[in-house]
């Protein structure tokens, strides 16, 4: 009776991970091995290993892998280095704190789609665009940015979008500090260097590893901001392992070679969350 | 440099960069006033007559109530079903930890690290044969499983907070665990289970993948109406901004209200 109550409340929600996460792999995990196109109907026959063959050796294949960690990467850097350096700007009081806040939230409310067309047309439009704008006014020649460098640009679009969350995340994190211990060190001499070697920047562990965990998940999946500028293009400059496998089911319709490639990336997702997961375990689950 | 300096010059920079990543939405929020011919003037305009017109032919052509009525159900009821079933199960991981909770954690939070693009042809076939594409509780379903993980592991980490003698001493009484609940754990959770709700939401109104994939005009959110701009109507910027600005402006004033909540919420407990 006493274990009963405690494993009734869980069971929902176990029941609804264990089969939006299982059954859906399993699926996926058949449909990899059989010849199956929407557009020629018939029989899924045994297709043996040609799908993960047919992923494997596209010509996208190695570039999606190499941009998909490159814009995880590169996004995490900017929006951890960047904002841990505006949270500890904006830690301490000053006058309008209150609305820099309210300020720095509002990039991580804009839906991903309203982001992505917002820098396409009115930021980086190699014509009436403001970046092209501004560089006119300085007398450089104007860059076409989605083009020249496309993921450069992605990078930016996604980067405007976590760092206030950084930001904000590390700031909240700062308040909490030990304020006499560090007022202590500032009356025994300790320079901002040293208070920020050894006070500030490990006090931001936790916070570096929670701001980490949710970027992952988001970074992983990045869909509406390729999907809305570049379309994966110029050639496979801004394609993703996600965006390839989105590709390869609904405009090319092989099921089997997109199942193929979604197990891929589910892998590729478990060996990243597994090496997150041993720094979350010491920093998060006590 | 004396203190009075360091704080002037503190105060320069935060609103220098404050503003400036303000400033895209801002550019977004005036294109929106603008005529089409305005928007695309060059150089840019920052003094001009505001007028409503793109606010008009938004609202004449793309049926903006239909789609923000859709991201307003789909986020509220996905977060309100979430809570029903997340809260019990971090309630009862919080408070009767057995010797598997943390693995059940720490598989519940790697579940969501599974792309959904892993899962999309299953689902998208699975929808295709119960009818469910294109409907709001397809949709709902969908946004409600995305954020479940997220939602137990924050009100997990929010409920092991509180003090634990308190129910003990309640459990004496001979309170039940439902009554335990709700007059002593629920008053107490109540800000955290709200910052939770508020972060959802937040992300189901946004959700841009599965809306893309399985909605389109019948159930399709808001996020799905501005994707549609990015075929050749992108062009027309000043439509392009107004449809935009009232796809972002009702959960911005709902985050800016909230702002504290907000942070407060996604900081996963790490924050002491």
């Amino acid at each position: 009776m006493k274990r009963l109550i405690p494993r009734t409340l869980l069971t929902p929600a176990v029941l609804s991970i264990a089969v939006i996460s299982i059954v859906p792999l399993l699926i996926t995990l058949y449909y990899s091995f059989v010849k199956f196109n929407l557009l020629s109907p018939g029989e899924h026959e045994f297709h043996g290993l040609e799908n993960f063959v047919f992923f494997f050796t596209d010509g996208a294949f190695l570039p999606a892998l190499t941009n998909t960690f490159t814009l995880m990467f590169s996004v995490m850097l900017v929006t951890v280095v960047f904002g841990a350096a505006l949270g500890l700007l904006i830690n301490d009081a000053f006058p309008g704190r209150a609305i820099v806040r309210v300020l720095l939230i509002s990039p991580f409310l804009v839906m991903p789609a309203v982001n992505s067309l917002m820098w396409k047309n009115m930021l980086l439009n190699p014509i009436y665009g403001l970046f092209a704008q501004v560089s006119l006014l300085f007398g450089h020649a104007p860059v076409d940015w989605l083009s020249q460098y496309p993921l450069v640009s992605i990078i930016m679009m996604v980067s405007w979008q976590w760092l206030p969350f950084a930001c904000l995340i590390f700031m909240t994190s700062l308040q909490s500090m030990d304020r006499e211990q560090l007022e202590a060190a500032g009356m025994d001499g300790a320079t901002y260097l040293q208070q920020l070697r050894y006070l500030y920047i490990p006090h931001l562990g936790r916070a570096v590893s929670v701001v980490l965990m949710i970027e992952m998940i988001f970074l992983l999946s990045i869909f509406a901001e390729i999907f809305t500028t570049t379309g994966g293009g110029p050639g496979f400059d801004t394609t993703t392992i996600t965006f390839m496998i989105y590709q390869q089911a609904l405009q090319a319709y092989d099921i089997g070679a997109a199942s193929a490639g979604a197990l891929f990336a589910v892998l590729l997702a478990n060996i990243a969350a597994f090496f997150l997961m041993r720094v979350i375990g010491k920093n998060i689950a006590k | 440099m004396n203190k009075q300096t360091t704080l002037y010059l503190r105060t320069a920079i935060a609103w220098f960069f404050a503003l400036l990543l303000f400033f895209p939405i801002f550019w977004l929020g005036l294109m929106a006033f603008k005529t089409e011919q305005q928007a695309i003037s060059t150089p840019p305009l920052f003094f001009f007559t505001p007028t409503l017109q793109s606010f008009h032919e938004v609202m004449a052509r793309d049926n903006y109530v239909g789609y923000a009525i859709n991201s307003l159900i789909t986020s509220v009821v996905s977060t309100a079903i979430g809570l029903a079933i997340a809260i019990p199960a971090a309630y009862s991981m919080a408070f009767f930890p057995t010797r598997g909770t943390v693995g059940l954690l720490k598989f519940i939070l790697s579940s969501r690290y599974m792309p959904g693009v892993g899962a999309l042809m299953p689902i998208y076939i699975c929808f295709q044969y119960f009818g469910m594409l294109d409907t709001r509780a397809g949709l709902t379903l969908m946004f409600m499983l995305m954020n479940l993980p997220i939602m137990i592991w924050l009100l997990y980490t929010n409920l092991r907070e509180l003090p634990r003698e308190i129910l003990e001493a309640s459990r004496m009484d001979g309170a039940t665990v439902v009554d335990e609940f709700r007059h002593i754990v629920l008053p107490l959770a109540v800000g955290g289970i709200a910052s939770t709700a508020l972060v959802c939401m937040v992300w189901a109104w946004n959700e841009s993948f599965w809306s893309l994939n399985l909605g389109a005009a019948n159930a399709g959110t808001l996020a799905w109406l501005i994707a549609s701009y990015s075929s050749p109507e992108g062009l027309f910027w000043a439509k392009l901004s107004a449809a935009s600005l009232m796809a972002i402006a009702p959960i911005m004033a709902l985050g800016w209200f909230c702002q504290k909540q907000l942070v407060q919420g996604m900081t996963f407990g790490a924050v002491k």
